[in-house]
């Protein structure tokens, strides 16, 4: 494939460096000269200097041989008109934006652009599926804080699915109370295997609380 | 346009945005003036009684707080043709506002956006031609 990427940084250092070593092509274009003239010794790559944003540079970068088109520059509107003319004059099919805002996902794409990137977005929805799975956990102190009644539904990754209840890892003075599967309560068979989606109730000295929600959950929560 | 109840928003405050959102508003167009930078805008005149809002016209939040949604027209007149590009397409393309006009410097960028809903005015090409159109008289 044929890549032409704009942009500046350790983004397109990093990114050259893993595409020439997967054999792409690859034309690079930056806008600082030093920048530049380093990517040039350091990758087997034609390194332009120049403004990606314009039509005519683009033009003399012969951007009709591109495959992809990737616009990296710190610049959200540096990267929608960069795309758009990749694409209008030159028919690059797959153009591909990075985007600061948000926002700019959405409005990029309904704007001809192939893709939108946003950092901003990738992160906070991993931080938001990491509240979310916190909230799985209601901690409630009971016997005036001297005790916690735990209540934890296990997920895919949970490092007890398919053990027996029996063999649940609580502390010596922690007691499970009960095992609910989808809407039912399951009886009191020790030797039910566990299953991802089970809502698990344990009832624990308040010392023991951390100690038994890490074997319910797993040591990195 | 009468200018009764017409609402125009004016992107970038610099040389040309100044004039244009003063005497806007001289003529009797609600106005708000959008600029990054607060200095920018003592460069209205003492004809200006319209808002100014401080912030990145390419934020579609910072174009919501100025109720573009509602506005009769849109003028995109910083000093960077890309901001002027991208401000003017979602006012287009998002806020679907009536009349969309983006300075745009580069005569080569100007084509590419014709067929956008978008007008495009570029200095650039409008000098040549009055340099050329006074040497033909």
């Amino acid at each position: 494939m044929h890549l032409f990427l704009i942009g500046q940084g350790k983004l397109l250092y990093f990114l050259t460096r893993q595409m020439t070593s997967q054999g792409h092509r690859l034309t690079l274009i930056c806008n600082d000269k030093e920048e530049a003239t380093m990517l040039s010794h350091q990758f087997k790559a034609v390194v332009l200097n120049g403004d990606g944003s314009n039509p005519n540079f683009l033009a003399e970068a012969q951007l009709d041989q591109a495959d992809m088109f990737l616009a990296l520059t710190p610049q959200d509107e540096d990267n929608l008109v960069a795309c758009q003319i990749a694409k209008r004059q030159h028919g690059v099919e797959f153009t591909l934006a990075l985007v600061n805002d948000p926002d700019n996902q959405s409005l990029f794409e309904s704007l001809g652009v192939s893709t939108a990137v946003s950092a901003t977005e990738i992160i906070s929805n991993l931080i938001q599926q990491q509240t979310q799975f916190q909230t799985l956990q209601t901690i409630t102190p009971v016997a005036e804080g001297a005790l916690n009644l735990l209540e934890v539904i296990l997920e895919q990754d949970s490092p007890i699915i398919g053990q027996r209840v029996a063999d649940l890892p609580l502390t010596p003075a922690a007691q499970l109370v009960g095992v609910q599967r989808q809407t039912v309560l399951l009886p009191d068979i020790p030797t039910t295997h566990l299953q991802a989606r089970d809502r698990i109730i344990v009832i624990t000295p308040a010392s023991d609380t951390g100690t038994c929600l890490r074997a319910l959950v797993g040591e990195t929560r | 346009m009468k200018p009764t109840n017409q609402y125009i928003i004016v992107v970038g405050c610099g040389r040309l945005g100044s004039i244009l959102a003063s005497q806007l508003s001289g003529q009797g167009y609600s106005v708000v003036v959008i600029d990054r930078h607060e200095y920018m805008f003592r460069g209205l005149s003492g004809e200006f009684s319209g808002f100014t809002l401080v912030g990145d016209a390419t934020e579609l939040d910072l174009l919501k707080r100025a109720k573009v949604e509602q506005a009769n027209g849109l003028f995109a007149v910083t000093d960077r043709d890309n901001t002027n590009l991208m401000v003017a397409q979602a006012a287009k393309q998002v806020f679907q506002v009536p009349l969309v006009m983006a300075r745009v410097f580069d005569p080569t960028r100007e084509k590419i956006y014709l067929d956008t809903g978008i007008q495009t005015i570029s200095p650039t090409r409008l000098s040549v031609d009055a340099f050329i159109a006074n040497l033909n008289q």
